[in-house]
């Protein structure tokens, strides 16, 4: 009798055992191998693959110091602007610099910019999003009537108000402004998925067991909250490289013309379409790739996670 | 003395806009330390909502809760709400009807318990850990050590459960209210996690709010059952006499309408006709009337009183007198302390336990 019991119980913890193995799948998880079927979602992780190590590995990459002025004699004497030429794969720029080491040093510039526009965006929209999720009541409605407000004025209009209020502007007031015209929309969305947690069932039995309320809404609500957040951050990434992009390019960023950033490039570029169409083409098509890059990961992974989609 | 006292329970949705809706109506019931009672209904007559009057969980916007919670003499619902967190958890525990959802997804569960056992005992992170090994042991989940790390989705419905009970148990507390604890699961877990509950009450003490629609749930648990209809009590008594002797035609509706094994195939269930929302129209009168077979002028007259006859307590103008003819399945001679299983004698196959 106890041997038969001593079975049953052995078999059942086995089945239990292999059943949890198999039978749950987590969000992300899932989300994961969803995205790792989708090939669309490939192609955006390999650009932003090769974009990341491209800025990490910049200075190895480059033959020519993208600062230093070269082929400035041959410049001199045709008054033009050196194509390609053996050592310079696609020439120099119109201050005689190798344009192919100004090109991809930019690329941190843009990482840069664009990383830490979203982190920061993400970082107050998170804040103001959870306060008026978790309180509700006046909280909730003054942070989302602001956030229309915000919301109601096209993003590149209020970043270029906030950049120009700025007396001497450097690369973090573009990297401000950005992180400001971000913040409504990760407040906005944080909001309304920290309201649904506080309709859930687990939250009702986390209040029930008398936690704390700030434990409830950090441990509780928000880490269940934030995933179509991080989601909305890969697509936000693409928009702040854009609006850095935009805001350079419009000379309202850093004064400094040496800087290697490729909003700034294309600008300058501008005043040498005639001589050199390469010096506008390519940093274009580097803006382009990477915002490409950031908006097929981000729509495959907002795909991916919604459960709508799940089979 | 009892444990807990609830004097004339009231809540009320008043939401602007709508019109009020009264979802309990002056409940009164007490239960004794040690004791299980079950409060037993249909979906919508307000038993999950009388318990989270109790816990001090309804929203306090739209929702107007009125009479006594009398918890050891102390009125819960006039602590203040700081309070009242302390003593969730500590001195009431909660289980829900969905462990599937009740847990939080993304804290391992070992945490998830530890966590009550931080807040309430003041424990730190390791010894708090330690002890969630044993609870998580003594409510019957195989290798706690494993377990305390994983996170929900990795276990199942039954050991979700089990984890559910882990944390609502974790401090000891005098009252426990299980909402629904096994509507989620399979019958066989159901037998599992219902024998874990009264084991668990019987070693510890714990009075135990049984809230189901389930009557073989009840036969197997319950000292004590209070059946509700629309928000009102319509008959509390003992255990067996309830199921014996069914007085209230609700009550005996119920009971006839539990699917059985021990009667020749064929034969056909008596369901209760119309459902909750058949309603008289005006606010006197007894709720049930629209569905009753024993309606008499009286009933939609005026509300009927719930008179207390010393063995039962009954809200009927007409009432059943004589006994059904489905008595002795019920094993109405069953003494609570049997050391069957749970849901016996209702309509369920019994399954063995397995330890």
């Amino acid at each position: 009798m106890t041997r038969l019991a001593e079975y049953k119980k052995e078999r059942l913890d086995k089945l239990a055992a292999a059943s949890a193995d198999t039978g749950g799948v987590s969000l992300w998880g899932d989300a994961l191998r969803r995205l790792s079927r989708n090939p669309v979602a490939i192609i955006g992780a390999v650009i932003i693959g090769l974009f990341i190590l491209l800025a990490i590995f910049a200075p190895l990459l480059t033959g020519h110091d993208p600062y230093a002025r070269q082929l400035i004699e041959v410049r001199a004497n045709s008054g033009e602007i050196p194509g390609p030429q053996p050592g310079f794969p696609l020439g120099v720029d119109q201050e005689g610099r190798d344009f192919l080491a100004r090109l991809i040093i930019a690329s941190r510039q843009t990482l840069l910019v664009g990383v830490f526009a979203t982190l920061i965006g993400l970082a107050i929209g998170t804040v103001i999003g959870s306060l008026a999720g978790a309180f509700g009541g006046w909280v909730d409605t003054l942070a989302m009537r602001f956030v229309d407000i915000m919301l109601a004025i096209p993003s590149l209009l209020l970043a270029i108000s906030l950049v120009a209020m700025v007396q001497h502007p450097n690369q973090w007031t573009i990297i401000i402004a950005v992180a400001i015209v971000q913040t409504p929309i990760f407040a906005r969305l944080l909001r309304g998925t920290m309201l649904a947690q506080r309709e859930s069932d687990h939250v009702l039995a986390a209040r029930a067991l008398g936690v704390r309320r700030h434990s409830i809404v950090l441990r509780h609500m928000l880490p269940n909250a934030m995933s179509p957040v991080i989601v909305q951050a890969t697509l936000a990434l693409a928009t702040s490289i854009l609006d850095a992009a935009a805001l350079s390019f419009l000379g309202l960023g850093d004064p400094n013309p040496d800087r290697a950033e490729w909003g700034l490039m294309l600008a300058q570029a501008q005043r040498f379409l005639d001589a050199s169409k390469i010096l506008a083409i390519w940093p274009a098509v580097a803006i382009i790739l990477v915002a490409l890059g950031f908006t097929l990961l981000g729509e495959s992974m907002r795909e991916a996670i919604d459960p709508k989609n799940r089979r | 003395m009892p444990l807990l006292d609830v004097r004339d329970l009231s809540v009320v949705f008043n939401r602007r806009g709508t019109t009020p809706f009264t979802a309990v109506d002056k409940v009164s019931f007490t239960v004794d330390p040690g004791q299980t009672i079950g409060l037993v209904g249909e979906s919508g007559c307000g038993k999950s909502v009388t318990s989270l009057a109790i816990m001090g969980l309804l929203p306090k916007r739209g929702v107007q809760v009125t009479g006594e919670v009398l918890f050891e003499e102390t009125d819960l619902l006039k602590l203040p709400a700081d309070e009242m967190r302390d003593r969730r958890g500590r001195d009431i525990g909660m289980i829900f009807q969905d462990p599937m959802s009740s847990l939080n997804p993304v804290v391992p569960i070992g945490v998830q318990v530890a966590e009550v056992l931080e807040r309430h005992r003041g424990m730190d992170h390791k010894p708090a850990m330690a002890e969630a090994k044993e609870l998580l042991d003594a409510v019957g989940i195989p290798d706690p050590n494993r377990r305390l790390k994983e996170y929900p989705h990795q276990l199942s419905g039954g050991m979700r459960q089990r984890a559910l009970i882990a944390t609502a148990l974790a401090c000891k507390p005098r009252l426990l209210i299980a909402d629904e604890p096994t509507t989620a699961l399979d019958v066989t877990i159901q037998a599992q996690i219902l024998t874990l509950l009264r084991e668990l009450v019987e070693e510890t003490g714990t009075a135990l709010v049984m809230i189901t629609h389930d009557l073989g749930v009840v036969a197997g648990l319950c000292d004590t059952v209070n059946v509700l209809y629309a928000g009102k009590i319509v008959e509390e008594a003992a255990r067996r006499k309830l199921f014996s002797a069914p007085a209230h035609p609700y009550t005996h509706g119920l009971l006839s309408s539990v699917p059985r094994l021990d009667e020749p195939r064929g034969t056909a269930l008596k369901p209760i006709r119309g459902n909750v929302s058949d309603n008289i129209p005006w606010p006197e009168g007894c709720a049930f009337a629209p569905r009753c077979d024993h309606v008499v002028d009286a009933c939609i007259g005026a509300t009927p009183a719930l008179v207390d006859t010393g063995y039962r307590r009954l809200r009927c103008e007409n009432p059943i007198t004589e006994a059904p003819a489905h008595a002795p399945a019920w094993r109405a001679d069953q003494s609570p302390s049997d050391q069957s299983p749970p849901g016996e004698g209702a309509a369920r196959v019994v399954v063995e336990e397995t330890p």
